[in-house]
């Protein structure tokens, strides 16, 4: 049986990684290839890198970072941010990545999404959705949140899918950074929709929360930072309990 | 020394990656003369399996392929390019396994591509020497290899069962990722690098 997926995601800035991160054994907390090792060895699926770089040297620091955690980790991982054209994909694959994840630009331009379809797989081409429930709707929202679009999430999704998303990342906002758990009722209710993988953002707090929404959404993949990098939950902890709880992991 | 079929289908770094890891030596393929200098060969491949045969037909490469004695590993697509023919493009392919490559059924209630973490089911292979029983390997891909008892080598089950994993003679396929499969993966790569016939 395909087990449910963990998945850390990191954040970069000019080649190194941001927030603060708990581990022991780390001599260098912003090196991202020392992070991404270390949660491999952890017992992580796969890995999210968000590049947050707003400098011209953007792409070039990204790609070298890619090549450099491509060298070290022997897990799949995918790059966000920035990702505005075909050119930006392409480097990036040849560096190593396996996947890539496009948000803003794919709402832009919706043909963005068939393009990379077409030239890299379907299974190369993360569509990242930042929802917000607004007046009883939910609504695509970019720049972190910030900017509102026209698009409902769950059309929006739709469409994607049949332009050649191979999998979406969907992140609530009403819940990230709460704690309170993900967004199960409207993960859950995508999920029945499509027939791409589906991972879960935004709101775990602690253990049973993923166990929550393997449960309540059946998402394929359950994606977090902070309680990650802070050490709050041990992945080794968290694939036992899900174990316990019937959900099939990777142990 | 491993050659890796440099034919423009999917990138390489990864799995180039993995074998420096492993210390294992390689080189590129870039022609049927290049064949000659390497004890063992990987096809690599991602993408359109269909598109994948058509790259590797420009090369010129695909007569001499068939004829190797040396051991050959198929990677994902490259795997799928030893069966005989892919609901992918339906295309020929290189027919050395009498397998076909078909797409997953939507009916079955599963998701496309297969994406993710399977445990395989390995039979006593080499390959697989020393792999823990019940490991996971990594997967993305929505065409499988049927299942077929005299050549499958490790089974997987995905709303279907089918092959994760065949041999005939000195020809090996898998459907995974060995490259991105964790430390079981680098073994299965140093245990290819190994083989000896």
């Amino acid at each position: 049986m395909l087990s449910k997926r963990i998945i850390p995601c990191l954040d970069v800035k000019d080649g190194r990684t941001v927030k603060g991160i708990n581990f022991v054994d780390l001599r260098d907390a912003g090196d991202p290839v020392e992070l991404a090792a270390q949660y491999a060895e952890q017992g992580a699926d796969e890995l999210v890198f968000l590049d947050i770089t707003a400098t011209h040297e953007r792409r070039k620091t990204m790609i070298e970072m890619v090549k450099s955690v491509a060298r070290q980790l022997n897990i799949p991982f995918t790059i966000g941010g920035g990702i505005t054209e075909i050119a930006d994909a392409e480097a990036l694959l040849n560096a190593g990545a396996d996947k890539i994840s496009i948000n803003s630009a794919a709402v832009k331009n919706p043909g963005l999404i068939a393009d990379l379809a077409k030239n890299f797989g379907v299974q190369f081409v993360v569509l990242a959705v930042d929802t917000k429930h607004i007046n009883g709707k939910n609504i695509v929202h970019l720049n972190g949140g910030r900017l509102i679009t026209a698009l409902e999430t769950e059309s929006w999704i739709k469409r994607a899918e049949d332009l050649g998303a191979g999998e979406i990342l969907l992140t609530s906002m009403d819940h990230d950074g709460t704690k309170k758990g993900f967004d199960c009722e409207l993960l859950g209710k995508i999920n029945k929709t499509i027939n791409i993988p589906i991972i879960a953002s935004g709101g775990a707090g602690e253990t049973a929360h993923f166990t929550e929404v393997f449960q309540k959404a059946g998402v394929d993949a359950a994606l977090a930072a902070s309680v990650f990098h802070y050490g709050e939950i041990l992945i080794p902890a968290l694939k036992q309990e899900l174990r316990q709880n019937g959900i099939p992991v990777r142990i | 020394m491993i050659g890796i079929i440099n034919y423009g289908a999917g990138n390489i770094f990864s799995l180039t990656a993995a074998l420096t890891r492993q210390d294992i030596t390689y080189g590129m393929v870039n022609t049927v003369a290049d064949l000659d200098l390497y004890s063992h060969i990987i096809i690599p491949g991602v993408g359109h399996a269909g598109a994948a045969m058509q790259k590797l037909t420009q090369t010129g490469m695909v007569d001499a392929i068939k004829v190797l004695k040396v051991p050959v590993l198929g990677i994902c697509v490259g795997m799928q390019l030893l069966t005989a023919h892919s609901e992918e493009g339906n295309a020929e392919l290189l027919a050395i396994f009498p397998l076909k490559t078909k797409l997953f059924d939507k009916g079955l209630s599963i998701k496309i591509p297969h994406m993710g973490w399977n445990k395989i089911a390995f039979k006593n292979n080499f390959l697989f020497e020393g792999v823990a029983p019940e490991t996971q390997f990594y997967f993305v891909h929505s065409y499988f290899i049927e299942y077929n008892p005299i050549f499958d080598i490790a089974a997987v089950h995905y709303g279907d069962k089918f092959s994760a994993a065949i041999q005939k003679d000195n020809f090996y396929g898998v459907q995974f990722h060995p490259e991105k499969s964790g430390k079981e993966g680098e073994r299965l790569l140093k245990n290819f690098s190994n083989l000896s016939l």
